[in-house]
């Protein structure tokens, strides 16, 4: 699937979050927008103040200066207000914060995303466990595809979109971070750790992301490309790379005389 | 006594020398400089140190922008050649980008704003504002001192020496394992920790004889609660420095073992647990932010109240927003490891802690606008800078609330918004408060005043410069530019050659400044004692410009008439 321009990448000269296409990124885009206000208002407040202070408090304005130096009151508004904007933005923040520990239903499909020196593999462990390994196009590549180079790769994490996904990241050397901004999804890959979170795409398309943790030397050559397809198409492909689809099998139950033994 | 304007000192003399210079007893200049028991000459010695090394951490930032001007890899090859690697090879040149990328940050942290800071402007005006002779440990005071320089060697050698895949450290100035440990081969990086274990030493030892002097060297009278803001913040400072300094360096000796001696503290093959560094790190790593920036708090108080001709609004209230900031600063260490995995509960207390923090902040920068607030403002350099602290401060604030909620940190998280939201509170933060404290303080440590001109000249390039750096990388973050990469894809150019134009004008304001301070010593007047006029009212100003080489030999008594906000033993 060929990328569209300005989605799922960054935009020449940007100035805002990247258009969102995961359903946990429709939630937080709304809260960083209400940040984004918060913020400026808060500066223009304190810059307002300064002017004002500038302009009638200068030695010219008013030679005598007041002894003024406690006010209960006024004390007591900017500690109480403060706490009360901060409050308010907790409250949805929280709420995002529970959003995006929810765990992916049974039926999500796993993929495990494992961060290398300097690429990634991306395994499939639910469809027969083939992995794909993922390493960056050149220049010319890039070009060739029709792709932005350094964030262009030769073979994609293909995923089912509209479908839980179950995204699994860990690392074989050093610390990676699995990072899609389109997606609002960052998840660091660590040695010795499975680190799981769910992630729901909403559309069909190319979403690119970048290494996100310092690993060494070719730390900013090591990109994502997630290519999200309709569930029929995605499992055409996971034929295609050998791999199995349908119901996974289920897991093999202990039987009662094992587990007896176990506990002895 | 011809060596001082006005004050105590005028009484004792009935000393026979005390009518010339040579009252000093200063020693030769080997033993003044090097053999140093002074406070005042051990905080030149700590300003010119920070100088140089901001020169070089400086200069760094600009090999860093003139890379990032425009995409491809331009510039770094000459520096991989320079020092005798192999410039062709592209492997060689990231790793100089990351080579640099550390050194930036550990000269700017370790051997930049904090030996300016702490180490300069506190050692000179502690002591000259409690009323005392100097410090508790004098000779401690010097060896803090040189374990700094050790320091700064260390790390300057480390470039020079292997370190995996060229010469230099390339990990980072958080070190994280195991990048640090496994990921690094050659002794460059044993060199760069040995540097920390070195500094930090240093300013353990130094924050121990702050606590010292400020608990028991007060002149009669001073109360803790009539000391100046500056005195608490940089009390305050020392106990962060002595509560985190420790844990710094345990896990950062555990890196040196891990690396030579076969222990795996960090290493999940042997049980041990790389997110077990960053915890440690940032438990430190977080109240270093705040030993950076509390000083500079203390200067600006100092500055607003002094050029608004009225005390501190809220005395109190700003000294214990301090505390209140330092304690509050231990505890949320893990909001920079929210994309680590930590589990939900853990994200949602860091995220709620931190934002915590903006309510002490808050109240620091609204009790300076009050303190100004039907004052006679008097638009002289310090003040002009510390107009410019208090709105850079803000916006830098602002994004720290952004950034603190660990959702949204899922976005922004290491990339190139986090650069600026620290650059706004660090670079703009503390140096802007470095160089308010410089021009208020500089005449009276030179005995020289600056041009005034210039001074005000170079606010303005450098607030125009550092903005220009600095506000784009805002919108390279949320474009979603990583951090720590040398190369990027073309859709972020624009930006970053904005960004670059703002180094060079910044550079501008560096010479201006560099050129005043010239001619501070080539032409500039005499500075008077108190060359401020009614608004300074704290102890220094009662002293000659620069102070005598021993100051207080009779302890100036602050009598129950005098509250926190005048410090003066008789009134005028």
């Amino acid at each position: 699937m060929a990328p569209t321009p300005g989605r799922g990448m960054p935009v020449d000269g940007g100035t805002n979050v990247q258009e969102q296409f995961s359903e946990i990124g429709h939630v937080a885009v709304g809260l960083h927008s209400g940040l984004v206000w918060i913020m400026g208002l808060i500066c223009l407040f304190v810059l307002a103040l300064l002017a004002w202070v500038i302009i009638r408090y200068n030695r010219r304005a008013n030679p005598t200066p007041s002894r003024t130096t406690h006010n209960t009151l006024i004390e007591v508004v900017w500690t109480v207000v403060p706490v009360l904007i901060l409050v308010g933005i907790a409250l949805p923040s929280l709420n995002l914060l529970a959003k995006q520990y929810e765990s992916p239903p049974a039926d999500a499909v796993t993929i495990k995303a494992t961060g290398y020196q300097w690429y990634w593999g991306y395994s499939y462990p639910d469809n027969g466990g083939f992995e794909v390994v993922s390493n960056m196009l050149d220049k010319q590549g890039a070009a060739a595809s029709g792709q932005p180079y350094l964030l262009a790769v030769d073979n994609r994490m293909v995923v089912p979109a509209n479908t839980p996904l179950r995204l699994q990241t860990t690392a074989a050397d050093v610390i990676h971070s699995f990072a899609v901004p389109s997606l609002w999804f960052k998840l660091d890959a660590v040695p010795g750790r499975l680190n799981e979170k769910l992630l729901i795409i909403k559309e069909p398309g190319v979403y690119y992301g970048q290494c996100s943790e310092l690993c060494g030397v070719r730390h900013g050559f090591m990109p994502i490309t997630i290519e999200a397809l309709p569930r029929e198409q995605w499992e055409a492909w996971v034929l295609e790379q050998g791999g199995t689809v349908g119901e996974p099998a289920a897991p093999i139950e202990p039987s009662g005389e094992a587990t007896a033994e176990a506990v002895a | 006594m011809a060596t001082t304007a006005q004050g105590f000192d005028a009484h004792h003399d009935d000393h026979a020398h005390a009518d010339h210079h040579g009252a000093d007893h200063k020693p030769g200049f080997f033993a003044r400089w090097f053999m140093s028991t002074n406070h005042k000459d051990i905080g030149t010695l700590y300003l010119i140190f920070a100088i140089f090394a901001g020169i070089i951490g400086g200069g760094i930032s600009g090999i860093m922008r003139a890379e990032l001007a425009e995409p491809g890899i331009q510039i770094l090859g000459t520096w991989v050649q320079l020092l005798g690697g192999d410039g062709a090879s592209m492997d060689a040149n990231y790793h100089m980008w990351n080579v640099f990328i550390t050194a930036h940050g550990l000269i700017m942290v370790f051997f930049m704003v904090m030996p300016a800071i702490i180490g300069g402007f506190g050692n000179w005006f502690v002591p000259l504002m409690i009323g005392a002779p100097d410090m508790a440990f004098p000779r401690m005071n010097n060896i803090s001192y040189w374990l700094t320089v050790a320091g700064f060697c260390s790390l300057l050698f480390s470039l020079f020496v292997p370190g995996g895949t060229g010469n230099g450290a390339g990990v980072g100035w958080t070190v994280y394992a195991p990048l640090s440990t496994s990921g690094s081969t050659g002794p460059a990086v044993d060199f760069a920790i040995f540097s920390l274990h070195l500094a930090g030493a240093g300013s353990i030892l130094g924050a121990t004889n702050f606590i010292t002097t400020i608990f028991n060297m007060r002149a009669p009278g001073m109360t803790l609660h009539k000391m100046p803001l500056f005195v608490w913040s940089v009390l305050v400072t020392a106990f962060l420095l002595l509560l985190a300094l420790p844990v710094l360096a345990a896990a950062i000796t555990m890196l040196l073992t891990d690396r030579n001696f076969g222990t795996t503290f960090y290493d999940p093959s042997g049980g041990g647990d790389p997110v077990l560094y960053q915890h440690l790190f940032w438990f430190f790593g977080h109240p270093e932010v705040y030993i950076m920036i509390l000083p500079g708090f203390g200067i600006i108080s100092q500055i607003v109240a002094t050029f608004s001709r009225k005390p501190v609004f809220g005395y109190l209230g700003m000294a214990y927003a301090m505390v209140a900031i330092g304690f509050v600063g231990f505890i949320v260490w893990a909001h920079h490891m929210f994309t680590v995995g930590l589990d939900v509960n853990t994200k949602m207390y860091f995220t709620a802690a931190t934002m915590v923090i903006a309510v002490p902040t808050g109240v620091k920068i609204f009790s300076w606008i009050a303190t100004m607030w039907g004052g006679s403002i008097e638009f002289k350099s310090p003040m002009v800078w510390a107009l410019g602290f208090i709105f850079l401060f803000t916006m830098g604030g602002v994004t720290g609330v952004y950034l603190a909620n660990g959702g949204v940190d899922d976005y922004v998280h290491d990339t190139y918004f986090v650069v600026a939201h620290f650059h706004y509170v660090l670079s703009m933060g503390a140096v802007t408060a470095l160089f308010a404290g410089f021009y208020y303080w500089f005449p009276k440590m030179s005995g020289k005043m600056h041009s005034e001109l210039l001074a005000h000249l170079h606010f303005w390039v450098f607030f125009i410069g550092v903005n220009l750096v600095f506000f784009p990388q805002h919108f390279l973050g949320l474009d979603g530019m990583p951090r720590r990469i040398p190369d990027y894809p073309a859709a972020f150019e624009m930006w970053n050659s904005v960004s670059t134009t703002g180094y060079y004008i910044t550079m501008v304001s560096v010479a201006i400044w560099l050129l005043n301070v010239a001619y501070a010593y080539l032409a500039g007047r005499k500075a008077p004692g108190n060359y401020w006029g009614e608004g300074a009212t704290t102890l220094e100003w009662t002293l000659s410009s620069p102070p005598p080489f021993h100051q207080y030999e009779t302890l100036p008594v602050i009598d129950d008439s005098h509250d926190y906000h005048d410090h003066r033993p008789e009134k005028a």
